[in-house]
């Protein structure tokens, strides 16, 4: 909210400067978001007279004028206006000042050959106004020479933001009342005068909703001329930011930004029959101030006559019976409006205006009799009429509430010990009533005011906030206690070890393309695959509109504008969730990593040649060494297929523990996932499901299994295996393996071939198998009697040795 | 005798020392101490000595063959060496070519961030809580005071889902990490104190907004908990955050539905370079008061919502953007980069695996 020094001096009087009552206004919470002085921005602009008015000997259009400017040395300067004559005084801009409306810098300059040493200005130049068909012509009595922004009578502006618990503070009068309260000076409350009323009120006023508008009051004024308001007021309005329109609507904005009261005037002449506070029915339309049409339901207050609706109640007046300049009967309205209805009724429509704000926060229900008889004294002292008798219907709701208060609770709840008759001071400064046994009672227009707490609000703001002491959190005994979970401590491990393992750690955002989302949802190819999204009613913009079921698309497309920008590679992971239903309605959202690996997995170099892709292997290694970070038993691992059809078929799979768990799923992208993320590939994924990751076992403390080095060293022996070429080699090693458990420690692929001296449909594999004897060495029998287990073993499997 | 033995010694060892090869100092070693060699028949003669002869002969002798034998293994040795280095001459890398690289691995930023704040508010007895990001109004905003008509609400620009819950709760995407608190004291009760990191989501895009950002919840609920606590808490965390002690804070009366009262904190900066720095007291020329937190003391309908008897139990609530505190301390300008994984971005503000924060190290990873 906007207001001038001038008009905040109104209703306070004080001395303090425009600092002094900023700092002020930020330490009892009404934060000041910027002053604007327009004195510094008309430094430079002078009164001055024209002292002669020649034409310009090579424009038809200009003039060339000698201008005093009170120096008692004539300055002369060209000028386009029509109206620049001798004689006259007006306001002139020296070289170095800045024109306010389009920032130029006015300088000493030759206008078609002819000296100017500066510029007469107009209203919109100086942004006083919009009219711009002349210089502005001063009364002949300005003192030339002065300094335009004193002759102007310019004053500071403040813009404060004002919290929406705080509607009384939405107006001038509400702030002076804040700040006096603070020791800034003294509130001038204004008293309405008494309203002489001539006639009685010759329009009935109704209220049939009593829910949406427990007290319409209005009147009736006759007679009135709405020309301009006069200009204190407008420079008060066009301070706060309000562009003056007619002596009746400025006064109605003018008692809206000075006390925070929106009130409307109708011209009588446009109404017929009783005017009515009523639901609307639905689908009637009203057609609003800013022009445009509103389709209204049974929810929503309106304002309307024999005719039809006038008024959206308490957010925007008609279109149609809004005074004009030729308006000469006006009734007045001024009503309590449900602020919860208001806000309804104005998010249903979209619609907000300055007295949506006021009436959905709240406006003074005490404030009805006082804001018509400003209101209807003003219009008669600006615009002359005779008043009618006030008709009221209903009554707003004006009943005080107390709190019990206990000032011992400021230092419990606020930290800070204030002595109560101080406290009581304040409260009365805020109009607050304190009874002797602490009893308070809240005036009517505070609405936020609900229980002690808010009191304790009230008086350590006016106290002071930075006078609050520091007080340390009380501290349990000893070293800080470890406080993250086991999932968090896991997030966190496997973070630093993806980074530690040459990952770049990204965050993408939850949200995706629905034909993205889709792509990598779950039951994508059933019929309710679109049901297991979480797909957003007001999303920003239709890429960022479905909650993601992988983490892949994100990184997938951050690799993707990378390789744009001419990356050759993009080796990405994310932790973070994917987003699925739970059974309840509410979310399911499981805590997985991503990765993406796109380009080259090598770079060509002098020492390995080419540029070497990512493969499903790429994928694999980091799939593992990242599982075993995370704790998971790596050795009993299941390797199975149906990663997911947005990977390769043939290059993808599925990590396991038991049939069933799938820890991971890594591998190739399907061609049709590069196609639908328009990347170049390969490109590898891999995902770990970090809820499936089988937990650590509580309670087993710090301390490892005892570790005994074996005895006996270990042996190695070779063998070489011809097996059908489709045999996995992960189903060949596990029967080696299980050929001798007690004696085989690990078995391992050296050597695959297939090619020349390998028949065709076969292919030759060559395992290093590692023994442990036991507590004597192997003897040459034993050593035989195992390799004829494992030969026996893998030729369950298809495989023949090797001779 | 002695003459001729002594001459052909001093060949034999000019021999040595001449020999180029080792096949040649081969040739001379048979000639000398081979089976066949001079040395070796003159050895032999000792057997056929009288014991006298011997005793003077032997050592003579015996000198004869060792010196030999040493001129042998040391041209040998010299010889080899020679021949080594000849060879290990022809090795020679061009050590100017680059080696094999290893990747380099990155922690965003945010991650980072969430991990120092973890370490400080550990220290100080937060542990870290979760919720949901897909909420329902309940948790997000009834529960926090904002009644349905609450002009509040509409301030927060939501993002909707169409489905409700269960219990015909309006699902929606969390606007802040507050519900975090309603769904911790709901599960734990009091007292209580927690930190809630996390990604929320506001319908606001633009230069400065991005539409998913991160937060940090903190709440302590206890029995005497008052406002003087929080201010010593955000300043004692804003210290060990920035790591520098001149951080002032400046508190602001505000309003926040679920705090009463309300305390919006400004931080003071100094202008560096360009750079807002913070540190220094705001009011002070050439400094400045930046927004940074909102915070409060938990409204007591809140409490009542989370099932905590006000009467017995308050406590104060901040919150802060995670984004927001990266920026500032880490010095990037512009959050929308936070979300777009570019590479060349990664690398430059990432954090190396190993700058895990400690608060013996300091919880800070310095450029």
């Amino acid at each position: 909210m906007k207001f001038s020094l001038e008009w905040l001096k109104y209703f306070l009087e004080t001395d303090a400067g425009v600092e002094e009552i900023a700092a002020a206004l930020n330490k009892i919470g009404h934060e000041v978001e910027g002053i604007d002085d327009p004195a510094v921005r008309l430094e430079g602009f002078r009164v001055a007279e024209v002292l002669t008015a020649g034409k310009h000997p090579d424009a038809d259009k200009l003039q060339v004028l000698s201008v005093d400017t009170g120096d008692g040395q004539p300055l002369q300067v060209v000028c386009g206006a029509p109206n620049a004559r001798a004689g006259m005084k007006g306001v002139l801009g020296l070289p170095g000042a800045v024109v306010p409306a389009n920032g130029m810098e006015l300088r000493k300059s030759a206008i078609r050959g002819v000296e100017s040493n500066g510029m007469m200005c107009s209203v919109r130049e100086l942004e006083l106004g919009d009219e711009h068909d002349g210089i502005i012509e001063l009364p002949a009595d300005a003192p030339v020479g002065q300094s335009f922004a004193d002759y102007h009578d310019t004053s500071p502006v403040f813009d404060v933001a004002i919290t929406p618990d705080r509607p009384d503070c939405m107006g001038v009068q509400g702030i002076a009342r804040d700040l006096a309260a603070a020791g800034l000076g003294t509130f001038k409350p204004v008293e309405p005068s008494n309203i002489e009323a001539s006639f009685a009120c010759p329009v009935e006023i109704r209220t049939e909703d009593p829910e949406g508008c427990p007290a319409f009051y209005g009147r009736v004024i006759r007679g009135v001329s709405n020309g301009a308001s006069p200009e204190w007021m407008q420079r008060r309005l066009i301070a706060a930011g309000q562009r003056p329109i007619s002596g009746i609507v400025d006064i109605t904005n003018y008692l809206m930004l000075a006390f925070g009261r929106p009130a409307h005037a109708y011209d009588l002449a446009k109404l017929s029959g009783a005017v009515v506070a009523r639901r609307a029915v639905d689908e009637e339309t009203v057609e609003a101030l800013n022009e445009k049409t509103y389709t209204l339901d049974a929810s929503m207050t309106v304002i309307a006559d024999d005719e039809g609706v006038h008024d959206v109640a308490g957010i925007m007046g008609g279109q149609n019976s809004g005074v004009t300049t030729n308006t000469t009967d006006v009734l007045l309205e001024i009503a309590y409006f449900d602020p919860a209805s208001i806000g309804v009724t104005g998010r249903k429509l979209g619609l907000a205006s300055d007295g949506r704000t006021r009436f959905e926060r709240g406006v003074d229900p005490a404030f009805l009799d006082d804001g018509l008889a400003i209101l209807t004294s003003l219009i008669q002292r600006i615009c002359g009429g005779e008043a009618s008798e006030v008709v009221r219907a209903g009554l707003p709701p004006i009943e005080a509430m107390d709190v019990a208060f206990d000032p011992a609770m400021t230092a419990k709840l606020g930290g800070v010990d204030i002595a109560d008759e101080e406290q009581r001071a304040i409260l009365e400064a805020l109009d607050f009533t304190v009874a002797d046994d602490w009893t308070v009672t809240v005036p009517l227009r505070r609405h936020d005011i609900e229980g002690p707490a808010d009191l304790v609000e009230e008086v350590v703001r006016i106290y002071g906030l930075d006078k609050v002491a520091s007080v340390a959190l009380p501290r349990s005994e000893g070293v800080a206690r470890p406080t993250a979970t086991p999932e968090q401590a896991l997030e966190r491990k496997l973070r630093r070890a993806a980074a530690a393992r040459g990952l770049n750690e990204a965050i993408t955002w939850s949200f995706l393309p629905v034909p993205e989302a889709m792509h990598f949802s779950v039951h994508r190819q059933s019929q309710n695959g679109q049901a297991e999204l979480w797909i957003l009613d007001n999303p920003i913009s239709e890429d960022m509109k479905a909650m993601r079921p992988s983490m892949l698309p994100g990184l997938i497309s951050a690799a993707k504008r990378n390789a744009d920008r001419g990356a050759t590679t993009s080796r990405l992971f994310e932790i973070g969730r994917r987003y699925f239903r739970a059974e309840n309605g509410t979310s399911d959202e499981k805590p997985t990593l991503g990765v993406v690996l796109a380009g080259s997995a090598q770079d060509r170099g002098w020492a390995t040649g080419k540029a070497v892709g990512f493969d499903a292997y790429d994928a694999k290694a980091i799939a593992m060494n990242l599982l075993e970070s995370a704790g998971a038993p790596v050795g009993n691992l299941m390797v199975m297929g149906e990663a997911g059809e947005q990977f390769h078929p043939g290059q993808s799979a599925t990590l396991r523990l038991g049939p069933k768990n799938i820890l991971a799923r890594f591998g190739a992208l399907h061609p049709a996932t590069l196609k639908a993320f328009d990347i170049a590939g390969p490109v590898a994924a891999v995902e770990i499901f970090l809820d499936a990751l089988p937990a650590k076992k509580g309670g087993s403390g710090f301390a490892r299994a005892p570790y005994a080095p074996p005895a006996l060293q270990a042996v190695t022996r070779d063998f070489a295996f011809l097996v059908p070429a489709d045999l996995l080699a992960g189903d060949l090693l596990r029967a080696v393996k299980g050929a001798e458990k007690k004696a085989i420690v690990d078995a391992r692929v050296f050597d695959l071939f297939e090619g020349k001296g390998v028949p065709e449909g076969k292919k030759s594999i060559a395992i290093e198998v590692t023994l442990l004897p036991g507590d004597k060495s192997f003897t040459d029998d034993e050593l035989k009697a195992i390799s004829e287990r494992i030969v026996a073993s893998a030729t369950k499997q298809g495989a023949e040795l090797r001779g | 005798m002695s003459n001729e033995h002594e001459t052909n010694r001093d060949n034999t060892l000019a021999q040595i020392a001449g020999a180029a090869t080792i096949d040649a100092l081969e040739a001379v070693r048979v000639e000398a101490l081979g089976k066949k060699g001079w040395v070796s028949a003159l050895l032999k003669t000792l057997g056929k000595m009288a014991p006298e002869e011997r005793q003077a002969q032997g050592p003579v002798i015996q000198g004869i063959r060792a010196s030999v034998a040493d001129a042998i293994a040391d041209r040998k040795e010299a010889l080899e060496r020679a021949e080594l280095e000849a060879q290990l001459a022809t090795e020679t890398l061009d050590l100017t070519l680059p080696a094999p690289t290893t990747p380099k691995g990155s922690v965003h930023p945010v991650s980072q961030v969430m991990d120092e704040l973890a370490e400080i508010f550990a220290d100080l007895g937060f542990a870290v809580a979760t919720g949901p990001e897909i909420e329902d109004d309940w948790h997000n905003f009834t529960a926090l005071n904002m009644a349905e008509t609450h002009p509040a609400r509409a301030m927060h620009d939501t993002f909707y889902f169409p489905d409700h819950d269960a219990d015909g709760n309006r699902m929606l995407l969390r606007t802040h990490t507050s519900p975090v608190q309603i769904r911790s004291m709901v599960k734990q009760g009091a007292p209580i104190r927690i930190i809630a990191p996390g990604r929320v989501y506001r319908s606001d895009s633009d230069a400065t907004h991005t539409p998913m950002f991160h937060q940090v919840e903190g709440l302590v609920i206890d029995r005497d908990i008052h406002l003087g606590h929080l201010k010593w808490t955000l300043e004692t965390f804003l210290k060990a955050f920035f790591e520098r002690e001149d951080i002032v804070l400046r508190l602001r009366p505000s309003y926040f539905p679920f705090t009463e009262p309300s305390v919006e904190v400004d931080v003071g900066w100094k202008n560096e370079k360009g750079r807002r720095v913070l540190g220094g007291d705001g009011d002070t020329s050439g400094h400045g008061w930046m927004e940074l937190l909102g915070s409060g003391m938990v409204n007591a309908r809140v409490l009542e919502f989370a099932g905590l008897d006000p009467s017995e139990w308050q406590g104060f609530a901040f919150g802060v953007g995670v984004d927001r505190l990266a920026m500032l301390k880490y010095g990037m300008d512009d959050l929308r980069a936070f979300f777009d994984g570019d590479g060349r971005w990664l690398d430059h503000y990432g954090f190396s695996a190993f700058d895990q924060p400690t608060l013996s190290a300091g919880v800070g990873a310095r450029a």
